[in-house]
């Protein structure tokens, strides 16, 4: 939500004030520029490049005080932040702009998952790596058979006695080709319903047998890959008591769909902290002349600004105990359609500066070609539409 | 900010006023007053001031209830979900929240006589089509030591039976609000047949009388009272229009579980799915933004412009959006006048006018937003 409609909230523990001196101490001046380009926030793992000093000194920074998964407990690399210290912990960030310490799919994905059906071995071994920013991981979900159809995954998972043998092949797995590790959905069993044979398994994208090749997009960009698994053996156990697969065998699902509802509130969030459209149009187009371009702005931002605190409404009843289950679908649906109207506007009002890849306005054109795979990734609009009617809604299937 | 989710006390308001309104006032009793020529039910509005909801807004030394805006919002929701037709926003939000930014003995008085839902209120504001306060151009000319008020008043709602009037008029250097009663010599006041079979009045004022007496808050200074007051109106009626919208969804969803053709439920149709959730996920959305409204005017109520817009604005767009699926969907029957979603339709469309419609609140979010 923008700065103007959050409201801080009372500080009787000193709590923001002493966060705010940390950050204001901390924070290096060149990081400060939290609008910059997506791909300047640090994704960590093992082949990361620090592109400054600065980078790298701020993340240890936050690494020592938890701040890259603030709602972590501490023993996994947390703050142990509750949702309302979360919050302050936001806004105190940007008061400064500052950049995000550290953006992972570990930190999305798997560390919830992991909290949610890992075994409190696999937590201590794999949750605390991922807060220091120390292993990178990817998603694999998605297979050429199985796209909106999730639970149809093909790559095949064999018992081996001490080992899994995996073959197959998934598709869009983001940035795979840069990750160490991988949480992937295999099938563990060809005999059982679709949704029941399947087994989330942790495994090594060094493992002798995985390679990846990315995908280029339309943005020119190449986020996702195609990866392969021929003959990869995983062994059942990574270190001794610490299993390769998170909840049981064959039961995948249940965390999947668990990390979809995670992935989808998370694609929503995307673009609903951004600068107002009224103040992008006034100060490229010197006030809006164009009435019905001014007015399809006006309408983009109500709808922000009521999606944004959609969002924050099924965060404090999440906090409250509310389950937000299958409303997840809706959040990611208004979300990521908001999101490409935005940037279809910010096209109309960049004009025929904004058609050059390295033009005035930077990587405007990418970022909105890279806009058209949010309502695709993580299920497409229509999936989330079919959600919400039927387990929402009750419509017959 | 207090949480975007209902507490304790809250629901239990939303509940017992769920279940008297189903049993006192369903969109079968808005039906038979229209049916029998009247726009209003004194009785209905005795029963709500006793359980304290004409008192919502007042605070407890003159008899209210002192709930504040998130409150008054969850009973204007409930209202909204059958159309109960009442004085509740004229009375227990707009002339109440008015009459709070006066802290003398009359408006004190005149708070006590709302909570007990003794005497009711309407504000007379707009002269032409559009809601346009600022653009008032009746005339309070000065005479001795008191006004006289000359010009007439369109669309003022609940006008034709409330007691009293709050009227906008020019003063020289500025806009003042009065408080008069709606019987003072010169008050002509005419019922018009509206679409959505409520109270609203032309009023023509023909050198009607005022004292310094009569003028809530100070000369050539209305906003100050006003600003609030309309505030407080835009965002229960958004949170009655969100109502609306859900008791319109709600119907259209129930008959695509039941309705048949072509051998199967019209709610398989994917066409007709996608379109039914579309609807939901909009009223969702708005709904945060009626919740977030009330919180601003209980706590903020100094900065809550953008918030109360958003809210009308939104809720505006969805109530529309709801009641136009809702006839489509029901295809034929959706178009009869035997049917309750026509009702609905109109009552939509009289709120989306009602105290600024999308364009007004959506261009106060661009000015707020920085356009």
């Amino acid at each position: 939500m923008g700065g103007d409609m959050a409201a801080e909230t009372e500080d009787p523990a000193g709590f923001r004030a002493e966060l705010r001196e940390w950050l204001e101490a901390n924070c290096p001046e060149s990081l400060r520029d939290a609008n910059g380009p997506e791909d300047s926030i640090c994704w960590g793992g093992k082949r990361w490049v620090f592109e400054s000093e600065d980078q790298k000194l701020w993340l240890e920074r936050c690494v020592t005080r938890g701040l890259t998964v603030p709602t972590w407990p501490k023993e996994y690399g947390g703050a142990g932040y509750s949702r309302e210290q979360e919050k302050v912990f936001h806004q105190e960030m940007a008061r400064i702009n500052a950049r995000w310490p550290l953006q992972s799919f570990g930190i999305w994905m798997l560390g919830p998952a992991l909290l949610h059906f890992g075994t409190p071995e696999q937590k201590a071994h794999f949750l605390p790596p991922i807060s220091r920013g120390e292993i990178r991981w990817c998603q694999g979900y998605s297979e050429p058979g199985a796209g909106s159809d999730l639970a149809s995954v093909q790559t095949r998972c064999e018992d081996k006695g001490d080992h899994w043998l995996v073959n197959g092949q998934k598709i869009w797995t983001s940035y795979a080709d840069q990750a160490d590790w991988i949480f992937a959905l295999v099938r563990t069993d060809r005999e059982a319903k679709k949704h029941l044979g399947i087994t989330f398994l942790l495994l090594d994208m060094t493992s002798p047998g995985v390679t990846t090749r990315p995908i280029k997009l339309i943005s020119g960009a190449s986020p996702f890959c195609e990866t392969f698994f021929d003959n990869v053996e995983v062994p059942k156990e990574h270190a001794p008591g610490i299993s390769s697969v998170v909840g049981t065998v064959n039961r995948g699902w249940d965390v999947a769909k668990y990390l979809l509802t995670h992935e989808r509130t998370m694609i929503s969030a995307t673009g609903s902290g951004a600068r107002s459209l009224g103040a992008v149009l006034s100060e490229e187009m010197g006030g809006i002349t164009d009435a019905s371009l001014r007015a399809a702005a006006v309408k983009a931002e109500v709808d922000a600004l009521a999606i944004g605190l959609t969002l924050e409404r099924y965060k404090d009843m999440a906090e409250s105990g509310q389950g937000v289950g299958d409303a997840s679908a809706m959040l990611k649906y208004v979300g990521t359609e908001l999101n490409k109207d935005r940037h279809e506007l910010m096209m109309a009002t960049g004009g025929s500066e904004a058609l050059e890849w390295d033009g005035p306005h930077g990587t405007r054109p990418a970022d909105w070609l890279r806009t058209k795979a949010n309502s695709i990734e993580g299920g497409t609009s229509e999936v989330m539409l079919g959600i919400v009617s039927r387990r929402v809604l009750g419509l017959p299937g | 900010m207090a949480k975007l989710v209902l507490n304790e006390e809250e629901r239990m308001l939303a509940d017992s006023a769920r279940a008297f309104l189903d049993d006192a006032a369903p969109v079968k009793h808005l039906r038979e007053l229209r049916d029998a020529g009247r726009t209003h039910d004194p009785a209905l509005w005795k029963a709500m001031a006793e359980m304290g909801w004409a008192g919502i807004l007042v605070p407890e030394s003159a008899g209210g209830a002192d709930m504040g805006h998130a409150a008054a919002g969850l009973l204007a929701g409930e209202m909204g979900k059958t159309l109960v037709a009442s004085p509740f926003l004229s009375s227990a939000v707009i002339a109440a929240t008015a009459l709070r930014q006066v802290s003398d003995r009359r408006a004190a008085d005149a708070l006590a006589g709302i909570a007990s839902g003794e005497v009711t209120y309407a504000l007379a504001i707009d002269e032409g089509p559009k809601f346009a306060p600022e653009a008032t151009r009746m005339e309070a000319r000065r005479e001795g030591n008191g006004f006289r008020l000359t010009g007439r008043k369109t669309f003022v709602v609940d006008g034709g039976f409330a007691d009293r009037l709050l009227v906008l008029a020019r003063t020289g250097e500025g806009l003042t609000l009065f408080d008069i009663p709606a019987d003072r010599a010169g008050v002509s006041r005419e019922g018009r047949a509206m679409i959505d079979s409520r109270d609203a009045a032309r009023i023509d004022f023909d050198a009607v009388e005022a004292t310094g007496e009569d003028v809530l808050g100070q000369v050539d200074d209305a906003m100050r009272v006003l600003r609030p007051a309309l505030e407080a109106g835009q965002a229960a009626l958004a949170a009655e229009l969100s109502g609306l919208a859900a008791g319109a969804f709600g119907m259209t969803v129930g008959y695509l579980k039941e309705r048949k053709q072509f051998g199967v439920l019209i709610g398989q149709f994917q066409a007709l799915q996608h379109r039914a959730a579309d609807l939901w996920c909009q009223t969702e959305v708005t709904a945060s933004a009626i919740l977030h409204a009330g919180r601003k005017l209980d706590e903020d109520p100094e900065n809550a412009t953008l918030a109360v817009s958003l809210a009308k604005a939104r809720a505006t767009e969805t109530a529309k959006a709801a009641v136009i699926e809702g006839v489509q969907m029901h295809g034929g029957i959706g178009m009869t006048d035997a049917f309750d979603m026509g009702f609905y339709m109109k009552r939509a469309r009289v709120g989306a006018e009602w105290l600024g419609d999308y364009g007004w609140h959506a261009e106060q979010v661009a000015r707020l937003r920085g356009f």
